[in-house]
């Protein structure tokens, strides 16, 4: 019965995105969305599972394999995803190709969180590429389409390389299928040479610095909805796939106890939190902000990774409970809050027909309910106590506490102020009454845009606040 | 021996490729690079097949899959340049028209 489930988290978007394409009347799109959101959700109560595809066993066959971290990435793509949708769905903007695209992204990401097979993961990594490109280009001008030809390019590159290490790891082991390799993962030459492109190509997806500088363009252009999933969801792909690789499928050799691999991942992090943080305190857009702070939250989320890697060389546990739902926990914390501050920016750049900070005072003031969206989503970036960000930060800190890393637990607590410090240079816009630094200069009357776009913004930022409520696992896991 | 020879000559097309991308000017280059990439990867895989006899059947249906998804991506990037190419054009010609209105 679940078998059918699982096809249908896929099949599903993908067969009204379709419809949508050849039909392109919005409705078309509505039973898939609908879909989409009740079948992520219900996956929260399937047993964790593999499934042979089409009843072909590996080595041969496919597998697809649900277990804790994808049943919560898929649950996390289907509410994000759910309630971007409706901020789409209220945006008379969007032209219609955008659902197709969506749901093709929807369905892309489903695949990629249940496959078990090397290669299958290649090929749902250019699925996604390809979608999320053809949406940064669905806003005209040439700006965009230059963001999304080079989006194109580093991701083609991305993938060519993660296939190169695919192909380096059948020359060795003769299989694809992901348990099947990490049973037999021997440490020599060939076998990191295929992790070092792999984790290159993965890292390109991801926008981990050095390889960021792709993002804050496409992200900025697309239109609204669209820089929210890919903020959100898309860039969480390759997080996903480095998760797998260093943690599961490499984990013979990452956790042996002389690896120092780990923090090679540990220090770019690093970087990209300083140097993210520093690009988005000095950017003067409001999209562009928003979007390096993605580019340095992608730096927590890759020092949280170094730090389980170098947990697991510590003791033989592997990959614990405690360390898988605290990295998802984190994932959806930032999924939550980015896409909430993604589509506030946004209704507030419409209202005012106008990208940069210093002339969107007024607008601001205009739109409570979107700066009320954007300050709590700060506050779970930043991770201020009692919001789902802070449970994310307090693993994050404990974990590196208890590995006596004093200096990235310094960085982590560093990012923090940054994200604070970043986020109130719009915040202080919002509340100031035109006496301060910056005054409110007179410009273009506000444009017309509903309310309820501000507020699927704030359910969004709301929820990566309140989600702390569900923070039980943290006490029953005894960390 | 022929197979070292593939094997090497494979990840030599593919460093060609990254070369290509570092040093391209033009976004035809560009992409064109990236596909020699892809071309290298590929011949990898058949190379790698060429160990047994017969020939490993996986690694083909490997490249099969890989081509259908290069020829897919190449489209997408081809009709990028294509619309970059357009609306350079339509810029300038604004750009045209507003020296003629001066």
């Amino acid at each position: 019965m679940t078998e059918w489930g699982l096809a249908a988290l896929v099949v599903w978007p993908l067969l009204w995105g379709a419809l949508t394409l050849v039909m392109p009347v919005r409705w078309a799109a509505l039973p898939g969305v609908l879909g989409g959101v009740f079948f992520g959700t219900w996956v929260l109560t399937w047993a964790p599972q593999s499934v042979a595809l089409g009843g072909w066993l590996p080595p041969l066959g496919l597998s697809w394999r649900l277990d804790g971290v994808s049943q919560f990435m898929i649950a996390l793509v289907a509410w994000v995803g759910g309630l971007s949708s409706l901020y789409a769905w209220w945006d008379r903007s969007l032209p219609s190709a955008f659902w197709g695209l969506w749901l093709g992204v929807w369905a892309a990401m489903n695949a990629l969180l249940l496959t078990a097979d090397v290669f299958h993961f290649y090929v749902t990594l250019e699925l996604l590429s390809v979608a999320a490109v053809a949406l940064v280009a669905l806003t005209p001008g040439p700006a965009a389409t230059r963001a999304a030809f080079r989006y194109l390019l580093v991701s083609l590159t991305g993938s060519m390389l993660f296939l190169l290490g695919v192909a380096l790891l059948y020359g060795r082991y003769g299989v694809l299928d992901m348990l099947l390799l990490r049973d037999a993962m021997q440490g020599d030459g060939i076998t990191a040479l295929a992790l070092a492109v792999m984790t290159l190509g993965l890292m390109a997806k991801a926008a981990v610095f050095p390889l960021h500088g792709w993002l804050p363009q496409a992200h900025a252009k697309a239109q609204t909805v669209v820089s929210a999933v890919l903020s959100a969801l898309v860039i969480k792909a390759g997080l996903y796939g480095l998760l797998r690789l260093w943690l599961d499928l490499f984990a013979p050799l990452t956790s042996q106890p002389d690896s120092q691999a780990g923090w090679v991942l540990a220090l770019l992090g690093t970087v990209a939190i300083f140097w993210g943080g520093y690009q988005a305190f000095r950017t003067p857009a409001l999209k562009p902000l928003v979007a390096w702070s993605t580019v340095a939250q992608v730096g927590v989320l890759v020092l949280a990774l170094a730090l389980m890697v170098e947990a697991t060389t510590r003791d033989s546990d592997g990959l614990t409970e405690t360390l898988w739902r605290g990295w998802v926990w984190l994932v959806a914390a930032h999924a939550l809050a980015k896409a909430g501050w993604f589509l506030a920016a946004g209704t507030v750049q419409k209202r005012a027909g106008e990208t940069r900070l210093a002339g969107l005072g007024v607008a601001l003031q205009r739109s409570p309910l979107s700066v009320f969206a954007m300050a709590l989503a700060v506050v779970s970036l930043a991770g201020l106590p009692l919001s789902m960000g802070f449970l994310g930060k307090w693993w994050l800190l404990s974990l590196a506490w208890e590995l006596q890393a004093w200096l990235w637990l310094a960085v982590s607590l560093l990012g923090s102020l940054l994200t604070l410090a970043y986020g109130w240079r719009v915040l202080n816009l919002g509340l100031s009454t035109g006496h301060g630094a910056e005054p409110l200069t007179p410009q273009a009357p506000l444009q017309t845009v509903p309310t309820r776009l501000d507020a699927v913004a704030l359910i969004l930022s709301a929820l990566s606040v309140l989600g702390a409520l569900g923070g039980y696992w943290y006490w029953e896991a005894g960390a | 021996m022929n197979e070292v020879v593939y094997l090497y000559g494979a990840l030599g097309v593919v460093l060609i490729g990254f070369y290509g991308l570092a040093r391209a000017g033009h976004v035809l280059q560009q992409l064109l690079a990236v596909n020699v990439m892809g071309a290298g990867v590929f011949m990898l895989l058949l190379a790698l097949a060429t160990r047994h006899t017969p020939a490993d059947a996986v690694p083909q249906a490997l490249v099969l899959t890989g081509i259908v998804v290069a020829i897919s991506t190449l489209a997408l990037g081809l009709a990028l340049i294509r619309r970059l190419a357009v609306e350079a054009r339509q810029a300038e010609k604004r750009s045209d028209q507003e020296a003629l209105h001066d």
